[in-house]
């Protein structure tokens, strides 16, 4: 595997794993309150909406013309990938609230429960939540395989890491029967913003026709440096907080977990 | 007629996100990009610069 295709695997694993764990504590929270049979059924369609997307959307972007596809996906990785960033940074800073799982799970499971008498059999509310859950968490991973996968003409590697990340996500859900609330999301959503600015960038200036200095080597430095400016900006804005105590922030219960955009 | 008015505003949120400003950021680098690659001066240096002050205006508006 080439080092492109790793940073492909790596970037598409963590995105996948980090919106699979959100998935899974909305999900758990209304089987666990409300029953499993429409929750998963939930899951089941909202998965299947995703394979469809997925299916009409990919052979339709591999069609397009090379430039074509690196510039509107290069332009749409980099808007996604800053939003990420710009999220991390300041919860790196002490300025954005830490995604903390179990008080997401700890939400949801309230809300659950305060939504009324569940009757028998078919719960829509539980469908309601699981299904939303999903697809909102799902949409971007979607996202993220079709365009990593169709500019490097490796969907199957990115499905791969996709699926091997909601594999592992899953297994130790299922294990742990509870939120996976040690896994260090913070730190890989950190990880995710890096990954997609710096391709969206590398991908966006090629579509608009500049050629970059050592060509796909450029990405062996491109990334260390955004890596490197996000972490002095995180210092940056930490040293500025603690100068002004009023602004920092704690662990606030699922701060974005019930978000309707779904960018980190 | 609700689906023609809420499909654009949920693509542009799934896009755009909460901050409009920095999407709006990238297109532009992007086209002075294109423009800049059309004559004989090397254009990959607008697009760092771009995202550096974008990332930085961005935190700047999030940070107040």
């Amino acid at each position: 595997m080439s080092a492109a295709e790793l940073a492909l695997f790596f970037s598409v694993f963590l995105a996948c794993a980090v919106e699979a764990v959100e998935a899974l504590t909305i999900v758990l929270a209304v089987g666990v309150t409300r029953g499993w049979s429409s929750a998963l059924a939930g899951v089941g369609a909202a998965v299947a909406v995703l394979a469809a997307v997925v299916g009409v959307l990919g052979p339709a972007l591999t069609e397009l013309p090379i430039d074509v596809l690196r510039l509107s996906i290069g332009g749409l990785l980099l808007v996604f990938g800053l939003q990420w960033l710009r999220k991390a940074i300041l919860r790196a800073a002490g300025l954005k609230a830490i995604h903390d799982e179990q008080a997401a799970f700890d939400q949801e499971t309230a809300q659950a429960r305060a939504a009324g008498h569940r009757h028998a059999g078919f719960d829509g509310y539980s469908f309601t939540i699981a299904f939303k859950g999903v697809l909102l968490e799902g949409l971007e991973v979607a996202f993220i395989v079709l365009t990593f996968g169709a500019n490097q003409h490796h969907i199957g590697i990115a499905a791969a890491a996709a699926g091997l990340a909601v594999a592992m996500v899953l297994a130790a859900g299922i294990a742990a029967r509870a939120p996976l609330a040690r896994v260090p999301e913070n730190t890989m959503k950190f990880a995710v913003g890096v990954m997609l600015t710096s391709f969206g960038m590398f991908w966006g200036a090629e579509g608009a026709g500049a050629g970059w200095p050592a060509g796909d080597a450029a990405l062996l430095v491109i990334v260390p440096c955004v890596l490197a400016v996000s972490i002095a900006m995180a210092a940056i804005l930490r040293r500025a907080s603690a100068l002004h105590p009023a602004q920092l922030i704690g662990r606030v219960p699922g701060e974005d977990a019930e978000r309707l955009s779904v960018n980190a | 007629m609700r689906a023609l008015r809420v499909f654009p505003q949920a693509v542009w949120e799934f896009v755009a996100g909460d901050d409009w400003r920095t999407a709006l950021g990238v297109v532009l680098a992007l086209a002075i990009t294109a423009l800049i690659a059309t004559t004989s001066v090397a254009a990959w240096w607008v697009m760092p610069i771009a995202v550096l002050g974008l990332l930085g205006l961005s935190l700047r508006r999030s940070s107040r």
